[in-house]
């Protein structure tokens, strides 16, 4: 199955996943069943955003509009983000 | 040396069990109730865990729902800040203390498979009417949503149940599925003519989690353990010695894995006389293996030593009788054909019985 998302669809963080910040080594991680993934900026400013309110379309537009990049270029990047973070089953999209 | 911070901490907090699975990963040398570190002591060291840089703790055992204290040693965790986890036979986990883990925040379970019938996995876990009672807990997991891993630890007699333990992964609601093929220290070394798989089971269980893979992206995600007696090229011990991980052993002493009580010469420090920080930074057990500095050839020179760091030291340690040298699993290891003898004559003999886990002695 594709686990691309559409501009509708609602991304959430499963029970069991959640962004920390990291105290010792300092930045954010996001934690999940028995890992931990240290994020850059970019994935901390697309988890931040991740509210299980907002869909993946408004998500791609506030950072476009954040960042003051190109929509297609923004998508793109998100994408294949949330898709990685699919294939590990650390995000859902709202039924 | 410098080491970065410790990532996780295993926390085995009693070696009590009531199963008695023949691959144990608990020391051949048990230690008994009296042993074990008490309730303040254990929330004190999940403090300094944190503090040290831990971010995920692993609460084991043995079976940790032995341990009376465990709602109050997971509420303790969780105050710490520390991602917690329970790995468990599912034994001993009522449907109160289960609502009473859940309400201390617990953050995940990852519950053991032994088999995927009664009669196979009871006679595997060494006890009987095990399976029934770990499918309850599993439904009653389920139900409350809490985030569930199954472990399948795998070996010859339930390999060929791989594709029917990837269904009932599903079926359990879990999302994550660890195939963990036997590795072989302690008690299943005592048991590998009767756990070590073939080379056709290997290479069928290796295609069928491939597929698994594909067919199940996005709904069960895997972590493969293949059985290194028939790799190429060995595991990274603990990602590096001393280097993401701790282990602390029901009696308080801190260890860098969990078989390093089989390397005879290190002597491993305790929580009761040292902070973790002290341990982890400056203990000689935890600076024995770390980094490549030590690395003997012909790993010094290869290619993969960032990425294996000489693979295994118990396995250097079991196999080739030094615990700094090349693990034979390794074929460039000059002791590979240790490997290769063994598998030979494992799976000549393959009759008999487990040698089960024993229970831990009791003192009177």
């Amino acid at each position: 199955m594709t686990l691309d998302l559409a501009a509708e669809d609602v991304p959430y963080l499963p029970r069991g996943v959640r962004l920390t910040t990291d105290r010792v080594r300092g930045g954010t991680v996001l934690l999940a069943p028995e890992k931990a993934v240290t994020l850059d900026a970019i994935g901390e400013a697309i988890l931040s955003r991740v509210t299980g309110a907002a869909s993946f379309g408004e998500i791609v537009a506030d950072l476009a509009a954040t960042y003051d990049a190109p929509v297609d270029q923004i998508q793109g990047d998100v994408q294949t983000f949330m898709v990685g973070l699919r294939a590990r089953v650390f995000l859902l999209v709202k039924p | 040396m410098s080491a970065p911070p410790p990532i996780a901490m295993l926390a085995e907090l009693t070696h009590r069990c009531p199963l008695a699975c023949p691959y144990c990963s608990n020391p051949v040398a048990l230690l008994g109730k009296d042993a074990e570190l008490d309730t303040d002591t254990w929330l004190d060291v999940f403090r300094q865990a944190a503090d040290l840089g831990v971010l995920q703790l692993h609460l084991s055992g043995g079976e940790p729902a032995s341990r009376p204290d465990l709602v109050d040693l997971t509420a303790g965790a969780v105050q710490a800040g520390l991602y917690t986890n329970l790995i468990t036979s599912g034994i001993g986990l009522t449907p109160k203390r289960l609502d009473a883990l859940e309400a201390a925040g617990l953050d995940h379970i990852q519950l053991s498979m032994q088999g995927t019938t009664a009669a196979l996995a009871d006679w595997i876990g060494g006890y009987k009417g095990g399976f029934d009672r770990k499918m309850k807990v599993a439904a009653e997991i389920k139900e409350r949503g809490i985030p569930l891993t199954l472990n399948a630890v795998m070996h010859r007699h339930n390999l060929d149940d791989l594709e029917r333990t990837i269904e009932m992964a599903v079926d359990l609601g879990a999302r994550r599925l660890e195939v963990a093929c036997v590795q072989f220290h302690g008690w299943a070394t005592k048991n590998r003519g009767m756990l070590l798989p073939t080379r056709e089971q290997t290479l069928a269980a290796k295609r069928i989690v491939a597929e698994a893979q594909v067919r199940l992206r996005g709904v069960l995600a895997f972590d493969f353990v293949p059985p290194d007696y028939y790799a190429d090229f060995p595991k990274a011990c603990m990602g590096g010695w001393g280097s993401a991980g701790l282990n602390v052993v029901p009696d308080g002493r801190v260890l860098p894995c969990h078989a390093a009580e089989s390397i005879p010469h290190l002597e491993f420090e305790t929580v009761r006389a040292r902070s973790l920080k002290e341990i982890w930074y400056d203990s000689a057990a935890f600076n024995a293996y770390r980094g490549t500095d030590w690395l003997p050839e012909p790993c010094a020179g290869c290619e993969r030593k960032e990425i294996d760091f000489g693979g295994c030291r118990c396995q250097a340690m079991a196999l080739a009788g030094d615990a700094a040298a090349t693990d034979p699993v390794c074929r460039k290891s000059p002791m590979h054909g240790v490997v290769t003898q063994l598998l030979a004559d494992s799976l000549a003999e393959q009759v008999g019985d487990f040698t089960y886990r024993a229970a831990p002695a009791r003192q009177v």
